[in-house]
């Protein structure tokens, strides 16, 4: 039997302490432990991309780190971009632009492109699909968050 | 909970963690960056009775010597080497390569050591590091010692690596004047797997003529495939397009895929033809 640990990760700006085991998923301790259930899970072997959250800022798949790894470091989930009623630029255009349709890949997506705009303000539409790579969605064929992408770069630039 | 039961320990040093892989030997898991070995124990197909985890112990620094060569500490993350202007610089292939290596989101927290010790023949870095002819430093409780990448890959998820040893920098020789670099590959999808990829390496002299050759291709076999027949080839001629047509059909010759869903061994030998003879004319050009 593996040993729980106590484990305090701070995500979005908030501690939260548990005991864990070391095998608990940071992903099932977002939304578990956590109860931040806007981080999605699909594949769980690091494909889809849906748990992706940013670590020390950087996208990655929070199915492929363990939580007791993450203490220590600063967690974002897709909880700390906007609500309903203030959504950020980022979700506004999701919105606008038919981004999502079920919505599942949704948080993951928005996580992944948060960090892409930041580090490049007027991508070229290749980048954007570049960019999204690592995120599946099954509904929408993809035109349309591309679209959204774009669009929300404009809006950032103030173009 | 997805993977099975695991004691984790979690060193601050390289002393502790090669102490505590000592001590549980083939129980014993290092963790690095977990994008391949986290997965396999989602699925249960790997369960490590111990995890030890790398994740503290530093050895991330990447240095570039003064004579072009470059030093990449086991635990460097992908993003980290995809980003360094050194490497950019004196080993450009390197950064060619990494951009094809799964996703954005995968780079962020792999690690070049973690990718080599897990020895998958269709990953592109063991492929490139046998092209670059990589000095790799493994160290255990017992000592140092350094072997050759060729040496270091013996079998599909199989590496020289003994039970209480650890990959803890990978060295890469300066590559000489007038050496052109290129990577290659052709995958179904950005980032799936591919079904052929190809690293070239090509240096000439002053008049041109070609004094040296790597070839490396992934997918290609039990462990990343070296075409040195097709290499030695080309030392010694001008690296005309015939040149290069026959070296890329002797690659097509030298390497042994084995064939996935995705591609027969045929096609994938077909492939290799092709995309050698590409990466021929990049690296050719780019040995100026």
């Amino acid at each position: 039997m593996t040993r729980p640990l106590q484990v305090t990760i701070r995500i979005n700006g908030s501690d939260y302490t548990r005991e864990v085991e070391p095998r608990l998923l940071l992903s099932d301790f977002i939304r578990h432990e956590a109860g931040l259930t806007g981080t999605h899970v699909g594949c769980e072997h690091g494909v889809c991309g849906a748990c992706t959250i940013r670590l020390d800022g950087a996208p990655v798949r929070s199915c492929l780190v363990f939580a007791v790894q993450a203490q220590g470091h600063d967690v974002r989930t897709v909880e700390s971009l906007g609500e309903p009623g203030s959504l950020s630029v980022l979700q506004q255009a999701f919105r606008d632009a038919h981004g999502l349709q079920c919505g599942y890949c949704t948080p993951g997506i928005l996580m992944t492109v948060s960090a892409f705009l930041e580090e490049n303000a007027d991508p070229s539409e290749e980048a954007v699909r570049h960019a999204l790579s690592g995120n599946l969605c099954r509904c929408t064929g993809y035109q349309g968050i591309v679209d959204a992408v774009l669009l929300a770069a404009r809006r950032m630039r103030g173009a | 909970m997805k993977p099975a039961p695991f004691d984790w320990h979690a060193p601050d040093s390289v002393a502790e963690a090669l102490a505590l892989k000592a001590q549980h030997g083939e129980a014993a898991r290092f963790l690095a960056g977990g994008q391949s070995l986290v997965p396999a124990m989602n699925f249960r197909v790997s369960q490590p009775a111990v995890l030890v985890d790398l994740n503290r112990v530093g050895l991330e620094a990447i240095e570039a010597g003064t004579d072009g060569s470059l030093t990449i500490g086991a635990m460097a993350r992908y993003v980290a080497i995809e980003r360094h202007a050194g490497a950019a610089g004196s080993h450009p292939i390197l950064t060619e390569a990494l951009r094809e290596v799964a996703h954005p989101q995968i780079r962020n927290r792999g690690t070049l050591g973690g990718n080599l010790s897990h020895a998958d023949p269709a990953s592109e870095m063991p492929a490139v590091m046998l092209a670059l002819n990589a000095r790799l430093r493994l160290r255990s409780a017992r000592g140092m010692r350094e072997v050759a990448a060729a040496d270091f890959f013996v079998g599909p998820l199989t590496t020289a690596l003994a039970a209480d040893e650890m990959l803890e920098a990978i060295h890469l020789p300066a590559l000489p004047a007038r050496t052109g670099t290129a990577w290659l590959e052709i995958a179904r999808r950005r980032g799936d797997y591919a079904m052929m990829g190809v690293a070239a390496v090509i240096s000439r002299d002053a008049a041109g003529r070609c004094i040296g050759a790597r070839i490396a291709c992934c997918s290609a076999g039990p462990t990343p495939m070296a075409a040195p027949l097709a290499a030695a080839a080309l030392v010694g001629t001008m690296l005309s397009d015939a040149d290069l047509d026959a070296a890329a059909e002797a690659v097509r010759k030298e390497v042994a895929p084995t064939g996935s869903v995705q591609a027969s061994p045929a096609y994938q030998r077909h492939l290799a033809g092709v995309i050698a003879q590409r990466a021929l004319l990049m690296a050719r050009e780019r040995a100026a």
